[in-house]
């Protein structure tokens, strides 16, 4: 098992990581870095947050922003009804009683406050309930407080979407100049995006009321494509939308709600889905697509996740013993699933295979605890995980760790080895500005001299940091020795924290 | 609806018994409908205790168990028009008028009045369980005062829910018809049976329900207006008084009875919720996935593999679950791709894979075919053309079916086009549509075409197409006709008319003085054909009737396409599967014709979809029970084919510059491996 006390200590002083060759991470000192070695690859992005304007109108309603002005009942009934449905007629109704009958009055507040006691029932099952929208999203997403709510590359072409505090989507390309920008009345609190695969055009995006599917003509020079190019894709009671997935054939997408137990398989072209509605865990937050098509992990809110195989539709119930699954990333070839959970600072893994009908227990393979290195100054580093990233050759596995008030949040980089059996080794840390922490992280999907991990800070920048190795499957040329390594047997630890599952349909 | 063959084995074999299996368990969940049924009927609010207790009684009372049994032979008339009727292939028709003449097709009718009788008899069980006023036909009469009143008087109660079982059945019926009900559609992903029924009950319940309402809205009304007229034909026929001292039901005070339309709609929605399950059932069953071998080591069986079964067109839904199978095992089963890139034992010919690519391209290609022939039907705005390029381009699909690359009308020209060009005696109309080749104003005035007996060969070549391409496609076929119905009203003149009302207009100089005579009585005739054209056009009842329903005849091409893109994904992904699991290279010797194949579909829907109304996306239907995925298959099988060539371009990446297709493909095919469609 890996610690971060293997790790070489992080830089200090306001360096930056560059790059990753012969096996070492190398620091620049100042920001123009970025643009400098962006020369070669990408080129770097800021979007500071001055700039953008987030929609300063809350979600539910209009109403505060005017002026009280008397309607009729029937008009103001009608209002609340499609503001907020039973609840709000029923409130509207019980507030007016000087103009209804008693009857009415009297009774419509006690069937909302039947109707409260009810949903305050619920909530305290489900407590992710009681969150507003928007505070829905922030929980259960990776959206931050950054400038940049959501990333993603494009699949197959040098081509990445970015999804900004204003609810626009700008869209860049290597080999265009043009940018598009995607804007839609209903593109409201964007949470995540993805690329449609074996499709050069199709971008998911899932929003606060609904699903959009915006297709972008690649050869197109307009740069506000309008939004008759969008599909809206909705289904009563499942919103918001958290997290979406296409299947790696390209053929299905995955939609996934906090609030609604069933997670929709959605055929896109044809606009029809088909829930799949398991209640326990009470929403989905976050599902995810192996990458050989096999296997899909959907977290929930409690402290539960499941593994759907993705021929018969069937799942495993994964409980956890602390909370609830934060992250997760499948390998390359599907079999191994790493994830964190939140409240522990580990990695577990887990592995699946055709023949023995699936793991029975997770095991622990990396160890966050916050760890100091002594230096110049000390410096802490360690932590929950806030999101995981695996590269498309798997090789390099990146973790981002929440900051804490006494330290800030910072990219751990590990090097995974499969055979003869699965570890990881420490590569370095990744650190930025001063002052800017990372917040979302994605590799490119195919990069030819290793890896291009692409990192979104909170100041707003995004800046791709490559790392040059040859992969395991690609012919030896020479290239980087391995490091010697140090590590810790797992068989150790995978006693003491273990998950159990119980296999049902 | 379809027709079995009897002698098939699959619907001898598999999918009676999925029917059979499907209606034992509708039948298994009448008394668990029956008993929800009696307790949310005899709901009362304020006597908790005693409903329930009344409500165990009623469920072991002998009446009950005697509604049961009735019910259960309701359930196995239904499942039987369930498996009579069901198709896998909708038909639509694209005109009003097609529209009615489905719906008073005598097979129809036949169902209207079954389903009316055994609607009555649900409604009659449900009466008897609801017990109360509704119990009996007969009732006592109130009236006492004089002495000769008869005993006893017409339940109008009674009379009420049985009339309403009777509309409900027949709405279900129509409703049935006009929302294609009895389409089975696939899913698009695997569920096991259980799952899936148990994740649509509740959609089902909901279905019911709000189906009732508009049910039980309309029946009022129409009862309210004529619900004298059945009611005094029952009490003469049966000799039975009605009690004037009581109100009648349809006046606004008998009918505005919150009691009496709260037991309709639960009734309603009962009697609904026994046949829509019946339905959910039996789709689920026919649905599921059905394993085919891929070759047997016994000959008797041959006919059972995937090979031969896919070659088959007289079972449509055989071919459906075949190409379905097709498509999951190229996904999921190395072991049984592994069979279809295998050689044969002596000989060592790849007889597998040859039979499923040829196959597959054949659908592929035939696709191709109607969408390039209605396009030019289209482009030429239907001026006696279509019925030629029609006919013309079914020729060229049915000799060239076999061969590999079918293009569309004009990207290649080393098809076999300038052959068929000479061979078939509507050449005028060919070239007219064929714009690639010669200019359509032009062609009339070319010599060889003047003869008036183009267009009766044409016909006939015509009528012989339908019947031969029709076998398992019979209802795409119809629209293509039914389309140009409101054209053909006038066809008895047709046959001189059209081929020298074309000719006409032009001077011809050297078309000889008897041409001329009949050039005049042609001219005449036309004229005759406009006037009546005229006339009625300006009828709003006529043109509301033959006015073509947008969309309808996009629909109608791409209505079998869950085929087509079964035929796509599995071939994409076997063709995928093959760079690394094809030993011996079997896939590589049909690349080409898939590759080309793809393209010129590729090219086809592409067109097609400028076409008006093509790209408009359906109003979606809130809560039928009416399966409306055949309205957006076009789109799928849009997405499908995109999908499916970025699938072989991604896997083979730079190898296909070996492959040698054509310079317009390559052109097109650069474009698919740079993500630039």
């Amino acid at each position: 098992m890996c610690s971060l006390a293997l790790f070489p200590p992080p830089l200090s002083g306001g360096q930056i990581t560059l790059y990753e060759a012969n096996n070492e991470l190398v620091a620049g000192s100042s920001p123009d870095c970025y643009e400098k070695q962006g020369a070669q690859t990408l080129s770097a992005l800021n979007f500071p947050r001055e700039t953008l304007k987030p929609h300063s109108r809350p979600e539910s309603s209009s109403k505060a922003a005017f002026l009280d002005h008397k309607d009729t009942l029937w008009m103001r009934s009608a209002g609340a009804w499609r503001d907020a449905g039973l609840s709000g007629l029923l409130d509207e109704i019980t507030n007016s009683a000087e103009e209804v009958p008693k009857w009415l009055a009297v009774s419509s507040g006690c069937v909302l406050a039947l109707i409260r006691w009810m949903s305050s029932f619920h909530g305290s099952l489900f407590p992710h309930l009681t969150l507003s929208g928007e505070e829905m999203t922030a929980e259960f997403s990776q959206v931050s407080d950054s400038a940049i709510r959501s990333f993603a590359w494009h699949p197959h072409t040098d081509k990445f979407a970015v999804a900004l505090l204003d609810d626009s989507i700008k869209i860049y390309n290597s080999r265009s100049a043009t940018a598009p920008t995607l804007k839609h009345r209903l593109q409201r609190n964007v949470s995540a995006m993805q690329w449609k695969p074996l499709c050069a055009s199709a971008l998911a995006v899932a929003c606060h009321t609904c699903l959009l599917v915006w297709h972008v003509d690649p050869s197109s020079l307009s740069t506000r494509p309008s939004s008759g190019c969008a599909q809206v894709l909705s289904h009563p009671g499942h919103s918001p939308v958290t997290s979406v997935a296409w299947s790696p054939s390209g053929s299905l997408l995955v939609s996934a709600s906090p609030v609604d137990t069933a997670m929709m398989v959605w055929d896109v072209a044809a606009e029809n889905c088909v829930p799949l509605q398991r209640v326990g865990g009470g929403g989905v937050t976050n599902v995810s697509w192996s990458p050989d098509g096999s296997r899909l992990l959907a977290a929930t809110p409690s402290a539960l996740f499941r593994v759907w195989e993705t021929r018969m539709w069937t799942c495993e119930r994964w409980p956890c013993l602390k909370g609830r699954c934060q992250s997760a990333c499948w390998s390359p070839d599907g079999s191994r699933l790493l994830f964190s959970v939140q409240g522990e600072m580990v990695i577990y893994a887990l592995t699946f295979s055709d023949m023995t009908g699936g793991p029975k227990s997770a095991a622990v393979v990396a160890d966050l605890s916050e760890t100091t290195f002594s230096g110049i100054d000390d410096i802490t580093v360690g932590g929950e995980v806030q999101s995981l990233a695996w590269d498309p050759t798997g090789e390099r596995l990146a973790v981002l760790l929440k900051g804490s008030s006494s330290h800030p949040a910072i990219i751990a980089v590990f090097k995974t080895r499969s055979s003869p059996v699965f570890e990881l080794l420490p590569c370095g840390f990744v650190s930025g500005e001063i002052g800017a922490e990372p917040r979302l992280i994605q590799f490119h999907p195919h990069f030819q001299h290793g890896a291009l991990l692409t990192v979104c800070w909170s100041n707003g920048r995004i800046s791709h940091v490559p790392f040059y190795f040859v992969s395991v499957g690609r012919p030896h040329t020479g290239g980087s020795p391995p490091l010697p390594h140090i590590t810790s047997k797992i068989e150790d630890y995978s006693t003491t924290h273990t998950l159990y599952t119980e296999q049902i349909s | 609806m379809l027709s079995f063959n009897q002698d098939c084995w699959f619907v001898r074999k598999v999918v009676r018994w999925r029917a059979l299996a499907s209606i034992a368990w509708s039948v298994l969940l009448l008394p668990a409908t029956t008993t929800l049924f009696v307790f949310l009927v005899r709901f009362s609010l304020f006597h908790p205790v005693e409903w329930i207790s009344e409500c165990f009684g009623l469920l072991m009372a002998a009446s009950t168990i005697f509604s049961l049994i009735l019910l259960c032979g309701v359930v196995l008339v239904i499942g039987f028009f369930n498996l009579e009727g069901y198709t896998v292939v909708p038909s639509i028709p694209c005109s009003r008028v097609a529209l009615l003449a489905k719906v008073l097709h005598p097979r129809q009718c036949v169902h209207s009045l079954v389903h009316c009788t055994v609607g009555m008899m649900v409604m009659w069980c449900a009466s008897v369980m609801a017990g109360g006023r509704y119990q009996a036909l007969g009732s006592p009469c109130t009236r006492g005062e004089s002495a000769d009143a008869p005993e006893v008087c017409l339940n109008e109660y009674h009379v009420f829910l049985l009339l309403a079982g009777a509309f409900i059945g027949y709405s279900h019926s129509f409703l049935g018809v006009v929302q294609n009900m009895n389409y089975v559609s696939f899913q698009i992903i695997q569920q096991y049976k259980y799952l899936r029924c148990k994740g649509s009950l509740p959609w089902v319940l909901k279905c019911s329900a709000v189906q009732s309402l508009y049910a039980v809205r309309n029946y009022v009304a129409l009862y309210f207006f004529f619900g004298h007229i059945p009611r005094a034909w029952i009490s003469n026929s049966l000799n039975l008084p009605i009690d004037s001292s009581l109100h009648s039901l349809d006046s606004l005070t008998g009918l505005l009875d919150f009691s009496l339309l709260y037991h309709l709609w639960i009734s309603g929605a009962f009697l609904l919720l026994t046949w829509y399950i019946t339905v959910l059932l039996f789709r689920i069953y026919v649905t599921e996935a059905h394993r085919f071998p891929v070759q047997s080591t016994f000959a008797e069986d041959a006919e059972q593999c995937l090979p031969k079964v896919l070659s088959e067109k007289r079972t449509p839904i055989m071919k459906f679950l075949a190409l379905q199978d097709l498509a999951l095992l190229s996904q999921h089963s190395p072991p049984r791709r592994q069979e279809v890139f295998s050689l044969s034992q002596p000989g060592g010919h790849p007889h597998n894979w040859n039979a499923i690519s040829k196959e597959c391209l054949a659908l592929l290609s035939d696709l191709t075919q109607r969408l390039v022939a209605h396009h030019d039907a289209v482009a030429s705005n239907g001026r006696a053309r279509p019925p030629s390029a029609t006919s013309d381009t079914r020729t060229t699909s049915n000799s060239s079916v076999s061969s590999a690359v079918v293009s569309g009308t004009e990207d290649l020209p080393q098809t076999p086009r300038p052959s068929v060009l000479l061979k078939t005696p509507g050449s005028v109309f060919l070239k007219s549509s064929g714009r690639g080749i010669s200019s359509p104003l032009t062609a009339p005035f070319t010599p060889d075409l003047d003869s008036p007996f183009s267009t009766p060969s044409l016909r006939h070549l015509a009528a012989q197409q339908v019947p031969q391409q029709g076998q398992w496609l019979g209802s795409v076929q119809s629209p293509h006709i039914i389309r140009r119905g409101p054209k053909l009203w006038s066809t008895s003149t047709d046959s001189q008319a059209n081929g020298s009302a074309l000719a006409s207009p032009v001077p011809t100089p050297s078309s000889p003085p008897p041409e001329q005579k009949s050039s005049f009585m042609a001219q005449w005739l036309q004229n005759r054909k406009e006037q009546v054209k005229g006339f009625m056009a300006k009828r709003v009842l006529v043109v509301y009737l033959f006015n073509k329903l947008p969309e309808a005849s996009s629909q109608a091409l791409f209505a079998d396409s869950q085929a087509h893109i079964w035929a796509l994904e599995g071939l994409s992904h076997l063709v995928a599967a093959s760079f690394s699991e094809d030993k011996y290279g079997v896939v590589q010797t049909t690349l080409p014709s898939i590759l080309g194949c793809m393209l010129s579909l590729q090219e086809a829907v592409d067109r097609h979809f400028k076409l008006p109304h093509a790209s408009s996306k359906p109003v979606k239907t809130s809560c039928s029970m009416g399966d409306s995925t055949y309205k957006t298959l076009r789109f799928a099988l849009r997405a499908a084919l995109k999908t499916s060539i970025y699938r072989i371009t991604s896997t083979f990446g730079e190898h296909l510059n070996a492959v040698c297709i054509s310079a317009e493909h390559q052109k097109r095919l650069q474009q698919f491996m740079e993500y630039r469609e």
